[in-house]
């Protein structure tokens, strides 16, 4: 189809092209409209100059493929393709701010960052838990809404785990965009998610320093270095970058996949969490890795990627984010050692797992001092200690567990708000015997299995160890 | 549905499964007999199919059969062929000896082993074999068996060629801008280390395909290839789906 031959108020398959928008690098996109829908819309024209461009074609086609697939509020909603005579993709019009428009105010401060990040991140989850793994996140492939979501566009070099990799034989060399390709990309290898997790500390970086941890290499033969030569460690280029925040981008920016973030998941989890994020060497070093260890790494870089057999969903289901709730008080002695039971069989069998210890203090959120005990001192940072103790017994490596007290007056939305926001993948809690008030009003553990976006455990005593109800308040 | 070989309980079992998941048309791709102990059952059942509307072409062991000839053939499969021999009957053979090669049906290609040669029977096991089929026709899809297992290949306009193996129950979209070979797995000798009967369904309208797998009583199947006195490979194979 001529892209020149357009114009508004032009009908192709029912859609009427309104105006035309800013065109990509591979592609025209005109504004449409259709008498049955008020959804805004978006035409997708495949610009095809002289010669066939195979990534062009290619990317089209993986892109009609892929994004018909996709759903939720991160992924352009797919509306419908042409054909082979006259390719195109009709989606949704997307408003908001393309992430490229923060390029100009960089650096940018490391809350707002952090913030982007997490979006982005959050992203990427839902994306790699639809089986796709995006290949060519950049900042003028996400766009934040209004309502700060970020939506991430441009499937034409992504990959479905399970539908047939158009793009994997085409080319010779690896493709991607230069700044942003992960070494494992740069072997050809196109099945790992966190792939996206490494282009993302890429923009991390930018945003946070203003410069390219990689520069802008332009051909293939210049992106092999990544497999060798690490960054400039962000401190280095900005000082006022925190240690919680270099140590999120270095570890993105590994070379070897298993040491960045097992899941987009638990990248978001950090970064929502500055306070909490464990910190390594790789948060205060201000040097690149000396000309020794460089060299060595050049002597071992692959030249093709090895075989992988795991799949996205394997990935992903390896590396959960827990929930515990826990309850804390006295007479819930005997459950809290249940729960920890059966926290730690869980661990066991994912041991890429994070584990989030939550307890719940019950009280209108008012002011800060309200929960004070007799002698002053604060509940909240009790119940922390005593969050911290009960997962001792555990034996969970410190970077891997996080405690939270929560306030809240209705225990089990608080559980089940924080289970949506973070992403928690299994919810474990204990459930307190049954007494007459608790079967007529309901108990936490009802609500929570009633409404938790996840898996949900419940924990119980068994029966001859659970207290006589005269006993219990 | 492709390679049935005899096995009523498998041929059965993904009949139902279509019937149950809205199939209306039916498309055989050979080998009806060979291997498995119901032969007769299994052409009879094919020919009031095609009678009814559904497509059938010939496959390497349907023709050895009618002929008795079992030249290039193991030993268990040469057995097999000449009891098979004995089973049908002259409806049965006619049918046989009527049925073509490949059909070609809108833009799509249905034949037993390959679109190069369909009458050497060539495997399509990897890029190459694929290419020279891929390469034989213009068909947009081209559908075979033969190999006993599952496998998707496909060849772009630029003329680069790639394989994939199928994810059950995952509908594949076959893209307009590209060629593709489906290779079926077997209803009735699975080869690909999985026990259940396979085959596969093309969604018209979406122009998407599916592969699916179908558990059946493998045990009766292998116990009736047994009492006929087939060799008994034949029948104990069936469990490990290889």
């Amino acid at each position: 189809m001529n892209a020149k031959r357009l114009e508004p108020g032009q009908v192709i398959d029912g859609f009427t092209l309104e105006k035309p928008l800013d065109p990509g690098g591979m592609a025209n996109f005109w504004r449409v409209t259709r008498p049955d829908s008020d959804m805004p819309m978006v035409m997708k024209i495949p610009l095809m100059r002289r010669g066939e461009d195979p990534i062009t074609i290619v990317g089209f086609e993986v892109e009609q493929m892929i994004l018909a697939r996709l759903a939720g509020p991160h992924v352009p909603r797919f509306v419908a393709a042409g054909d082979f005579e006259r390719p195109y993709i009709v989606m949704e019009f997307v408003p908001g701010r393309s992430v490229r428009t923060f390029l100009e105010r960089v650096p940018l401060a490391p809350a707002e960052v952090a913030d982007i990040g997490a979006r982005i991140a959050f992203a990427l989850h839902d994306l790699h838990r639809q089986h796709v793994i995006h290949l060519d996140l950049k900042p003028s492939n996400v766009i934040l809404r209004d309502d700060g979501e970020a939506v991430l566009i441009d499937y034409g070099l992504s990959r479905h785990d399970q539908l047939p990799d158009l793009m994997a034989e085409e080319f010779d060399d690896p493709i991607g965009t230069g700044p942003y390709v992960s070494p494992e990309q740069v072997l050809k290898d196109r099945g790992d998610p966190r792939s996206d997790l490494f282009a993302l500390g890429v923009i991390l970086y930018f945003l946070s320093t203003g410069e390219r941890p990689f520069g802008e290499p332009q051909r293939g033969g210049e992106w092999r270095r990544r497999l060798w030569r690490d960054p400039v460690p962000p401190r280095r280029r900005n000082d006022k970058i925190p240690p919680w925040l270099q140590e999120i981008i270095l570890r993105c920016l590994e070379v070897d996949p298993a040491n960045r973030y097992a899941t987009a998941a638990q990248l978001a989890f950090d970064l929502q969490h500055p306070e909490q994020v464990a910190l390594t060497a790789r948060a205060t070093r201000l040097e690149r890795d000396g000309q020794m260890a460089v060299f060595m790494r050049w002597l071992r870089a692959p030249k093709r990627a090895p075989p992988r057999p795991r799949t996205l969903s394997g990935l992903l289901a390896g590396a959960p984010i827990v929930m515990a709730a826990i309850d804390l008080g006295p007479e819930a002695t005997g459950l809290r050692e249940a729960l920890a039971a059966a926290v730690r069989r869980v661990l066991v069998t994912a041991p890429g797992a994070r584990l989030a210890c939550i307890n719940v203090l019950k009280g209108p959120q008012v002011l800060i001092d309200t929960h004070v005990d007799a002698q002053g001192r604060s509940l909240h940072l009790q119940r922390l200690v005593a969050l911290k103790h009960w997962a001792r017994a555990l034996a969970v490596a410190d970077d891997r567990v996080t405690y939270h007290v929560i306030e809240a007056n209705d225990p089990a939305a608080a559980i089940i708000d924080y289970a949506r926001h973070t992403q928690i993948d299994h919810i474990v809690m204990g459930a307190r015997g049954s007494s007459t008030i608790r079967r007529l009003l309901g108990s936490v553990s009802a609500k929570v299995v009633a409404e938790a976006p996840c898996t949900v455990t419940v924990v119980r005593l068994p029966a001859a160890e659970i207290p006589q109800p005269g006993a219990m308040a | 549905m492709s390679d049935i070989h005899g096995n009523r309980e498998a041929f059965s079992a993904c009949l139902d499964h279509a019937a149950q998941n809205g199939v209306d048309r039916y498309v055989f791709l050979g080998d009806y007999a060979g291997y498995g102990a119901d032969p007769g059952w299994v052409i009879d059942t094919v020919m009031e199919r095609v009678t009814a509307g559904a497509v059938a072409v010939l496959g390497n062991h349907d023709a050895a059969a009618i002929a008795n000839r079992t030249s290039g053939m193991n030993d268990a499969a040469a057995a097999a062929i000449a009891w098979t021999h004995d089973q049908l009957d002259a409806g049965q053979r006619d049918f046989i000896a009527g049925l073509p090669l490949f059909v070609e049906e809108d833009d799509r290609l249905y034949v037993h082993a390959s679109a190069s040669e369909p009458e050497r029977w060539n495997y399509v096991t990897e890029l190459y074999s694929a290419s020279k089929s891929l390469m034989a026709t213009q068909a947009h899809a081209t559908f075979c068996g033969h190999t006993h297992v599952p496998a998707l290949f496909h060849m772009s306009l630029t003329g680069k060629f790639a394989s994939f193996v199928p994810v059950e129950r995952v509908e594949i979209p076959l893209t307009p801008q590209r060629r593709w070979l489906a290779v079926l797995g077997s209803v009735g000798q699975p080869r690909d280390n999985d026990p259940a009967a396979c085959y596969a369904v093309l969604d018209e309208a979406r122009y998407a395909l599916t592969y699916v797998r179908v558990p059946y009583d493998v045990e009766t199947a292998a116990r009736k290839i047994i009492d006929a006195g087939l060799p008994s490979v034949l029948g104990t194979r069936l469990f490990d789906g290889f």
